[in-house]
């Protein structure tokens, strides 16, 4: 169980360079896919969601395409449910399109050691067959435990392992930004 | 937040705040019912050892399912062809178990307090899948799970339990837990099938269901014991059914979104009518689906951690 206090070192990202960052990937997104009309977006659990929207929203506003949007929680697909100290609440996943076919779009927050990656696409399998899966993060961290890489970054930041990286979105945290975090002292 | 409990022996134990969270996990569990894939891979490795002392279809076939959903391993023991038959004591049995390393020992037992002897004396999660006359922690949060689900809340619900409250494990793990959740709970029955212990439990005792009817938004009505009938505890079955039963007439005085339980198995005719049983007023069948997503949330939040902190985020 960790006792330690997270210090906040710098911020990485502010709000202006979130939506600018953001309207890049949508812009690469779109031009690196063969067909956009088969894109679907899956956001991971919880601000891979709100950051799938925002995407969403724009490729909306480049190409006038709705693209669909699911919800995936990867926690009942984890391989470390034997070794946290606290059981992860299970929420929501909901996926109402069928992916089969569908060139999925997988995106979240931040990209760390892979392992929420390779859970997710384990469990996009068992809801069919995708055409292809491709992966989209605001910030990849390094530190890689899995051979996982993301095909659409929005910043490259590699860390220490006792650095955190928070991203907050207004949709929860009522403010865009990137923080670098350090654990620190022993919290009282 | 966790179970900060090794077992789930019954709802008496649980505060508000662990039984809200069984019935949140349960949610998501219950999504899983409607993919192509029912099956997650959560507690891949883990061993389930299903021990039914007493007769059952429904909990025990649920439990494994449950556990099945979640790629665990199960074993079925079944008493007639075990040890037991033998003369073996229920903790040889239990210590035989652990000895096999299972995770998860679900046990029925016809004697209050079994779940709780084995609990103390090994180290696997211990489920109690209904002792005697005491508690049947499951049953009771898959009905609170199953009102919850259709009336978006149960605080300030009028919530009956018909029938044999003295015998039932399932009246129990209900009382304690609508009464946690903060649920005006009756308890309908004739004297005799009323325990003692019941006044202190902070329910309403009524004699009559057609008293009561039209304020209740909630029934649950439990099985007569057939198999106790020769204790007379009541005349007869048809004059039981007829104050106790609840038929459509009945049910005419009603509110109209009414909801009729049941923990089955029915004896219809007797308890419950069989229109009413298959009314849409009805959510039996939807308890038995419910009782898997349940299940599945219950051996989910049990399950052995230890170790150290990890983040949601950045993995």
């Amino acid at each position: 169980m960790s006792t330690q206090q997270l210090i906040q070192k710098k911020v990485i990202m502010t709000e202006k360079e979130i939506a600018r960052t953001l309207l890049r990937l949508a812009h690469e997104i779109i031009e690196k896919s063969y067909d956009v009309e088969k894109i679907a977006l899956i956001g991971i659990q919880t601000r891979g969601i709100y950051i799938a929207q925002r995407l969403k929203n724009l490729i909306k506003k480049i190409t006038g395409l709705t693209v669909p949007l699911g919800i995936l929680d990867i926690t009942l697909y984890r391989d470390d449910v034997n070794s946290i100290s606290h059981q992860p609440i299970v929420k929501e996943t909901k996926i109402s399109f069928d992916v089969t076919g569908k060139h999925i779009m997988l995106v979240d927050d931040v990209l760390f050691t892979g392992r929420t990656i390779r859970a997710a696409i384990d469990e996009i399998i068992d809801f069919g067959r995708p055409k292809t899966i491709k992966l989209a993060v605001l910030i990849d961290r390094d530190g890689r435990e899995f051979p996982i890489q993301p095909d659409f970054v929005g910043k490259k930041f590699p860390t220490s392992k006792k650095e955190l990286i928070c991203v907050n979105l207004k949709e929860i945290d009522r403010e865009d930004k990137v923080v670098l975090k350090e654990q620190g002292g022993k919290a009282g | 937040m966790k179970l900060n409990h090794k077992d789930l022996l019954g709802l008496e134990y649980l505060s508000k705040k662990e039984i809200e969270l069984i019935l949140k996990t349960a949610k998501p569990f219950k999504q899983l019912f409607t993919r192509t894939v029912k099956k997650v891979p959560t507690l891949r490795g883990k061993t389930v050892v299903l021990l039914f002392y007493e007769p059952s279809t429904r909990t025990r076939t649920s439990f494994e399912l449950a556990a099945k959903r979640l790629s665990a391993d199960t074993v079925n023991i079944a008493i007639s062809t075990s040890s037991v038959v033998k003369g073996e004591s229920l903790i040889d049995t239990a210590k035989t178990i652990e000895a096999m390393k299972a995770d998860f020992v679900v046990i029925r037992h016809s004697m209050s307090g079994a779940a709780h002897i084995i609990a103390k004396t090994i180290s696997a999660s211990i489920i109690n899948a209904g002792d005697g006359m005491h508690e049947h922690p499951t049953q009771g949060l898959l009905d609170i799970f199953t009102i919850l689900e259709k009336k978006d809340r149960i605080k300030g619900l009028n919530i009956a339990i018909v029938g044999d409250i003295l015998h039932s494990r399932v009246a129990r793990s209900n009382i304690w837990g609508l009464n946690k959740l903060g649920a005006n709970v009756f308890v309908v029955a004739p004297a005799t099938l009323i325990p003692a212990e019941i006044y202190k439990m902070n329910v309403e005792v009524h004699y009559d269901i057609s008293k009561i009817i039209h304020k209740l938004d909630v029934i649950n009505i439990l099985r007569i014991q057939k198999e106790r009938q020769e204790q007379h505890l009541f005349p007869t079955l048809e004059e039981y059914s007829e104050i106790f039963g609840v038929n459509s007439e009945k049910l005419l005085n009603a509110k109209k979104d009414i909801l009729i339980m049941h923990p089955g198995p029915m004896n219809r005719g007797i308890e419950i009518s069989t229109e009413v049983a298959d009314s849409k007023k009805s959510v039996i069948t939807e308890q038995v689906t419910n009782g898997i997503a349940v299940r599945m949330a219950v051996l989910y939040l049990l399950a052995d951690t230890d170790g150290g902190e990890c983040e949601s985020f950045n993995s």
